[in-house]
């Protein structure tokens, strides 16, 4: 017996996986799968699509262009002029209610936050509140890392360069009576932003930290001074910084503004009634063919208003569908696997 | 032989070092071969690039890590090849051999042998350096040599030392003494040609060839030589002569170089048009857009997009993934693996598994054309058996076939000398033999005395018999277990052992045989001194020269050879022929005369030869069965089945090859016509190729075309024509020879590929490699050579892959071959199972590869015009990096190792499933641009589905979604979970592993992804995760997953539906056989076809197949001016040098037996 063992000891081993045995699921497309698969999956799609259709068109949707393109429109003047803190204002009516929460956005298009070389003008380090990068902020924020004096820029790089610094106010005349709005400017960053990616120095106060630095060109108060209604809402962790800081990543998009703060007569939504945006105008656009917007906008569980996955589904749904009965008219033609 | 004085002139030592690298030179020795490769030096560039911070689009460890991955991965190959190289190298240095040293024999290692030094060997081992013979144990200084690790001949060579030096003999003081100086040419590589002299005592001696050992040769049949060592390790010539392997490389590897340089083209392209845009977005829109975005210094729109463009080189390289080449290599290696691992083509009886030793062409054995076989020992066992034999008119050992299972085998346990393995069937010969019957014994008397065998007893009764051919070796071995044991001879005489008794014959003379006379005669004198001609030969020569009183006789036994040739036994005729004793005087002395004459010796030796052979006396007839191995017809049938076409390429007669043919089913009766192409002159060759097609164009048509890199290789195509019928074709050597020139290897290849079958015979090495490069060139066939000797090692080497069979004595075939194995029915599986897998594995892997790599790097494409044409990426840099390397390289691997359509007996069952391979339909050009329009839709899909679902749009909770950190999540985890769609389309075979491997993937994508984007990593390194919080703040939404899966689905129910609606359309020869694997578990087994009997054919069979050595047997001086001759005691019948005699044949078949050559 040991020999032979010994004998056959090149034999090799008789396993499912060396003898390539191994137990296996070998699908195949046969018209028994394929075809009721593709009816189940159409239907299913037609179902997806009409819900996600019903709740998109349930959503509200406002959009006013505030640019000042063309001369008639309100902020014809101060798109034309470089005044700082040019103000106008734009009236819009609602005939209904507008479902609450509703949200307040500004929205900028043919605006490239995407292009390559403006997402990668930030420091993160600086922006984590790491004091070294105060001093000399990375060279990616070129050239918005030091002014012409060289002091260091912070925030630097172009993203918080060109942070948006329109503002708006809502005012709602009601029987001659103008009542502002109250918007709600608290959490509508991304929760890890304010928390964990974005920090203020651990430098009280605030200001401090900022000694030495300059703030960035375009700006009109230094980072530790962005709200002065909100002590806590300044620096790195201002709101509005941290939507300015996520970049979009079309060159149309919109960026929460405010949330209407569901209270007293609002609570519900808005009201149906005249309403009135006064905007301090300050952001140019116009010299790249920006635009600019405001929206409003409720929103569902699917998110915002887009009408484009539920016409999707449905047309693919209807698709499949018709597919299926091809695929049935040819398989009962040929009958492939069925002919011997 | 002074030590100290040679080691001043620093010749190197005898150390000798294979391996590449030591432990420091490793690192920067191996990353300098490595970035050599093209590909590798391309990704460095790509680094390189990356560091420019206004080009750089994406983190130099986005090729970094991939990079530093796949070196890592060929360096841990390369170190362990080393070390093993190492180890070899120890092992040969540090064997022992005596060296003279200080008027002694010291042991001593062989790395320290020195140039100069006196070293003595000793029989069967190996010469330790390149030297000078100087004295040897053999008369006359000679020493033999086996020369097979250097060329590959099995056969010895003799090699004499001066006889100034030979007369030093043994003695120890006088080679000490040995003061001499030799001068030589410096080392080379060239192993026939040395030129030298030696001074000694002011005497100078030429040296040559023929007074060298070298290094790799072993010392055979000679008890010891002393030899003073020429050239020391790293200059012998067997080391000069090293490390020039042809590396072959896989049809499939040409397309993938060709297919990459277009990738390239693409590549640059599609560069070129993002640089075109971004100039012009430059000029319309960046330049308006300088408020917020600055241009740097100094960087204008044209500038800008000539950055651009390297950008994009960056972001778009992915469509020549560095993870490829490797990932190919791992596939080959596992086919190769489960080639090593499978039992159906594991030998037991001599405990050979099957070996893929050259791991890079797994996937060609999928595409074979052509199959180049040798015969001998590869379609034939090389084993003779004796068979049947008619003695006096009586036929004996018949019954074999007719009851196989009843019959015991004949005992021959009474004779003490007989060979145990030695295996007859029929009881009445031996009864026969033992009751004296005169003539039986005379018949084996013949036997064990007329042949040219040499006998070799190493102990008491282990009788070994060396004989030129295994069928005269069958025959003394018949004769021996009948009771003739032939037991030793001398120049003079012969001894046998009759019937236990010792007779003594003397040896007068040996007529040899040649191909003309195809007989040989010897003429004895027996103890009672009566002197008999004893004659053996081919049948139709012996029976035209016997004596007519046997003409009755001669009747019986011509229908006995009838029959044993019908059967496929070679036959042999014997006859004797008592002898007057004034006459062999008379005979003797002219014989003399005529041996010693200076002209036309030959005819003169012919003619006496002539005169005494004849009016012979009929003995009988032997039948010497050339067994074929196991299961050759069906595998040829089998392979003839999957569209191959056999060629064998043989150094036999053309009627064995003919008759092999037959037997294993290569030539058939059914077919229209056999050709046999035997002229002697080119225009006869020409005549007999055309006569085969007179309606045929007059010349054949050729195509020309363009191909290879650059289209700068020409390639010229033979058209295959139609015809109608089987045909078979068999040419001759010598006919080969001008078929093969210039003006007429087409008209062959055109011939020879109408015809079913090729036999080529008596064809010499080189030729077979000539043929096989011929239709290598001409047909652009994937061609595999599959032989087992010396001689086929030329033909191994030309084809596309070669395989050896291993396990038989010769390894030369087996050491040049690209698989091996026992036996040649394995081909079956190794082709039809093993072949057809790995294409299939190797053509799915890169259809699927690239589809991978272009979806995902084309969405960077169609991003490009939305992001202003920056090179912005689409996705995360760390999922660039990862893409390749982690989340898909296992399900590709899985795919691309366990694939199977059908299991292995369905793929047996239909070797039409093999023929796809040999169109190369499973990955081409087409297939290839298909793949890649597959990709542009689905990367359309997966970019504008996103695209348009998040445009706009936000989140549940009315906060940002549409940023770019979010939507490049949702195009990555939409590409990935397409990409595993598509695999599961692909696979047809999912096992546990492969499950695993998709489903870990996707597990590790999503653990990965929420790892880097969570928190804590964001806490540590805070600039590397930059999308810290993405995934939980955008994974949580029921629109993002919505449109995963939509584009999910859009991107594979089109495929779905294509494939099924093609499948119904035009199902492909596997689709068949699936779906009836579907059917049944287990095809029924297939009916074994016996082979019908032919009795008309009649082969006229000679024993050797060389010129007999008889001359040797008799001379005195056996072995001494050789001249190399050939020695071939071991039989390499087909060598090149038996090819170097002129052969003159004559076809032989049933209409031309009467006639006589």
């Amino acid at each position: 017996m040991v020999k032979q063992e010994s004998e056959s000891a090149n034999r090799p081993d008789n396993t499912a996986f060396t003898q390539q045995r191994l137990p296996a699921w070998q699908p195949i497309l046969s018209a028994g799968i394929v075809i009721p698969g593709f009816v189940l999956i159409g239907l299913a799609f037609i179902g997806i699509g009409v819900a996600l259709l019903v709740t998109s068109r349930s959503i509200q949707v406002l959009e006013l262009d505030y640019t000042g393109d063309s001369n008639g429109s309100p902020c014809s003047s101060c798109s034309q002029s470089d005044i700082a803190n040019c103000k106008c204002s734009l009236n819009f009516t609602l005939t209904t209610l507008f479902q609450g929460p509703v949200f307040f956005y500004y929205g900028l298009s043919n605006y490239f936050q995407n292009y390559r070389r403006y997402g990668a003008s930030k420091d993160d380090n600086q922006l984590y509140g790491d004091l070294s990068s105060f001093t000399s902020p990375s060279s990616s924020c070129s050239p918005y890392n030091y002014d012409s004096s060289k002091k260091p820029i912070v925030p630097c790089g172009s993203i918080a360069n060109s942070m948006f610094n329109d503002t708006f106010t809502l005012t709602r005349t009601v029987s001659g009576t103008t009542n502002n709005v109250t918007l709600d400017g608290k959490g509508i960053a991304w929760w890890t932003d304010y928390n964990i990616k974005y920090r203020n120095p651990s430098v009280t106060p605030l200001k401090n930290a900022f000694n030495g630095t300059v703030k960035p060109i375009n700006w009109a108060k230094p980072a530790y001074e962005l709200d002065a209604s909100d002590r806590s809402n300044n620096g790195f962790v201002n709101q509005d910084f941290l939507v300015w800081m996520r970049r979009a990543a079309l060159p149309n998009f919109r960026k929460l503004y405010r949330r209407i703060d569901a209270s007293g007569d609002y609570q519900k939504g808005l009201p149906a009634g005249n309403y009135t945006i006064d905007i301090t105008y300050n952001y140019p656009v116009r010299a790249f063919n920006g635009a600019k917007k405001i929206v409003f906008s409720n929103v569902s569980w699917m998110g915002g208003s887009n009408e484009f996955l539920g016409i999707a589904y449905l047309v693919i749904g209807s698709l499949c569908v018709v597919m299926s009965v091809v695929m049935l008219i040819v398989y009962a033609k040929f009958k492939f696997p069925d002919e011997e | 032989n002074d030590r100290s004085f040679n080691l001043s002139h620093g010749y190197a030592n005898n150390a000798i070092r294979t391996s590449k690298y030591s432990i420091f030179t490793f690192l920067p020795l191996n990353l300098f071969e490595q970035f050599r490769r093209l590909a590798n030096a391309y990704f460095l560039f790509l680094l390189i690039l990356q560091l420019i911070p206004q080009i750089s689009s994406l983190s130099w460890f986005t090729t970094a890590v991939p990079l530093v991955f796949v070196l890592s991965i060929s360096a841990v190959k390369d170190a362990n090849d080393d070390i093993n190289r190492h180890k070899c190298d120890r092992q040969v240095n540090n064997r022992k051999v005596d060296v003279l040293m200080d008027g002694q024999l010291k042991n001593e290692k062989w790395m320290n042998v020195q140039v100069g030094d006196i070293v003595k060997l000793e029989n069967n081992e190996f010469v330790t350096a390149d030297l000078l013979l100087l004295s040897s144990s053999e008369p006359l200084n000679l020493v033999y040599v086996e020369t097979a690790e250097l060329d590959g001949e099995t056969n010895l060579k003799v090699k004499q030392a001066l006889t100034a030096t030979g007369e030093l003999e043994d003695n120890i003081e006088a080679l000490a003494a040995f003061n001499g100086e030799v001068r030589c040419e410096p080392p080379n590589n060239r192993l026939d040609k040395f030129k030298g002299t030696l001074t000694m005592n002011d005497d100078i001696y030429a040296l040559d060839n023929d007074k060298m050992l070298l290094r790799g040769c072993t010392l055979r049949n000679t008890e010891w030589c002393f030899g003073l060592v020429i050239f020391g390790g790293p200059d012998t010539k067997l080391m000069q002569n090293s490390g020039k392997s042809v590396f072959k490389r896989t049809s499939i590897d040409h397309l993938m170089n060709i297919l990459v340089l277009c990738i390239f083209g693409f590549l640059g392209f599609m560069c070129a048009i993002m640089a075109i845009l971004n100039a012009f977005w430059e000029a319309s829109e960046g330049s308006l857009f300088t408020v917020f975005l600055p241009r740097e210094a100094g960087i204008d729109a044209h500038l800008s997009s000539f950055l651009t463009f390297w950008s994009y080189v960056i972001i778009l390289n992915t469509v020549v993934p560095i993870s490829l080449y490797v990932s190919m290599e791992v596939i080959r290696l596992g086919n190769s693996f489960f080639i090593n691992w499978d039992r159906k083509m594991y030998y037991p009886k001599n405990d050979t598994p099957a070996q893929a030793r050259t791991t890079t062409l797994s996937e060609e054995l999928g595409q074979i054309k052509y199959i180049f076989s040798d015969k001998t020992g590869t379609l034939t066992q090389n084993i003779m058996t004796f068979n049947k034999c008619s003695i006096n008119g009586k036929a004996y050992g018949e019954q074999l076939c007719l009851r196989k299972q009843m019959i015991t085998l004949v005992d021959f346990s009474w004779n003490n000398l007989a060979d145990p393995k030695f295996s007859f069937h029929d009881h009445s010969l031996v009864e026969m033999v033992r009751s004296g019957n005169p003539e039986t014994q005379e018949f084996f008397r013949l036997l064990s005395l007329c042949h040219t065998v040499m006998p070799e007893e190493k102990k008491e009764g282990e009788l070994n018999y060396q004989a030129q051919s295994p069928d005269e070796g069958a025959l003394v071995t018949a004769a021996r277990n009948f009771g003739f044991v032939f037991r030793s001879r001398t120049p003079e005489t012969i001894t046998v052992i009759e019937m236990g008794k010792q007779v003594i014959y003397k040896l007068l003379a040996v007529l040899d045989f040649n191909n003309v006379r195809k007989r040989m005669s010897v003429i004895v004198r027996g103890p009672e001194g009566k002197l008999t001609l004893y004659c053996k030969g081919a049948d139709t020569i012996i029976l035209e020269r016997l004596d007519p009183s046997c003409n009755k006789l001669m009747k019986l036994t011509t229908n006995h050879l009838n029959e044993y040739a019908g059967d496929g036994l070679r036959t042999l005729a014997l006859a004797y022929k008592d002898l007057d004793e004034s006459y062999m005087k008379d005979w003797t002395q002219r014989h003399h005369e005529a041996s010693i004459a200076m002209e036309e010796r030959e005819e003169k030796l012919d003619e006496l030869y002539e005169e005494i052979e004849k009016d012979m006396m009929l003995l009988g007839a032997t039948a010497v069965e050339d067994k074929l191995q196991d299961g050759v017809p069906q595998t040829i049938e089998q392979l003839a089945k999957a569209d191959i076409k056999i060629w064998v390429l043989t150094g036999d007669k053309q009627e064995t090859a003919e008759n092999i043919g037959y037997s294993c089913n290569m030539l058939r009766e059914e077919m229209k016509d056999v050709f046999f192409v035997s002229a002697n002159t080119a225009e006869g060759v020409k005549e007999e190729l055309l006569k085969m097609c007179p309606e045929a164009a007059e010349e054949p048509s050729v195509t020309t075309s363009r191909g290879g890199l650059f289209w700068v290789e020409k390639m010229e195509t033979v058209q295959d024509e139609k015809v109608d019928g089987e045909y078979g074709l068999i040419i001759n050597g010598h006919s080969l020879a001008f078929a093969l020139e210039k003006n007429l290897r087409l008209e062959l290849l055109r011939t020879a590929c109408m015809c079913q079958t090729v036999i080529c015979c008596r064809v010499t090495p080189l030729q077979k490699a000539q043929v096989v490069q011929l239709v290598k060139k001409y047909k652009q066939a994937v061609t595999l050579a599959i032989g087992d000797g010396a001689n086929d090692v030329s033909m191994i080497k030309a084809a596309h892959i070669g395989v050896g069979i291993s396990g038989q004595e010769g390894m030369q075939a087996v050491l040049s071959s690209d698989f091996s194995f026992a036996q040649f029915r394995y081909l079956q599986r190794l082709l039809l199972v093993h072949g057809r897998w790995s294409y299939i594995r190797m053509c799915k892997f890169l259809g699927y590869f690239f589809y991978k790599n272009f979806t995902f790097t084309l969405m960077h494409f169609w991003y490009a015009f939305f992001c202003g044409f920056s090179a912005q990426t689409v996705y995360d840099e760390w999922f660039i990096t990862f893409y390749n390397t982690i989340y898909t390289a296992l399900p590709v691997l899985g795919l691309s190792l366990f694939e199977q359509d059908v299991n292995d007996r369905w793929s047996l069952q239909h070797p039409q499933l093999y023929t796809p391979g040999q169109k190369n339909q499973y990955f081409n050009k087409k297939a290839f641009v298909r793949c890649v329009m597959h990709s542009c839709y689905s990367s359309l899909i997966l970019f504008f589905i996103p695209w348009a679902s998040m445009h706009d749009t936000v989140r549940d909770d009315g906060k940002d979604i549409a940023d770019y950190q979010s939507f490049a999540l949702l195009a990555q985890t939409c590409l990935l979970i397409v990409v595993f769609a598509q695999l599961f389309l692909d696979t047809y075979y999912w096992t546990a592993i492969n499950q695993l491997f998709v489903w870990a993937s996707i597990a590790v994508y999503f653990a990965i992804t929420f790892t880097m984007y969570s928190s804590g990593m964001f806490l540590i390194f805070t600039s590397a995760f930059p999308f810290t919080g993405t995934a939980r703040n955008s994974l949580n939404q029921p629109n993002v997953w919505l449109t995963i899966f939509l584009s999910s689905l859009l991107c594979v129910l089109p495929v779905v539906a294509f494939r099924f609606i093609l499948i119904q359309l035009r199902p492909t020869i596997n689709d068949e056989v699936r779906a009836k694997a579907r059917k049944e578990a287990l095809p029924a087994p297939a009916p074994r076809r016996t082979l019908k009997k032919r009795i008309t054919r009649r082969s006229g069979y000679a024993f050797s197949h060389s010129q007999g050595y008889g001359a040797l047997v008799m001379s005195q001086k056996f072995l001494l001016k050789g001249h190399m001759r050939r020695l071939a005691l071991f039989d390499h019948r087909d060598s090149p040098m038996v090819q170097n005699q002129p052969q003159h044949y004559r076809t032989i078949t049933e209409e031309s037996e009467s006639q006589s050559p």
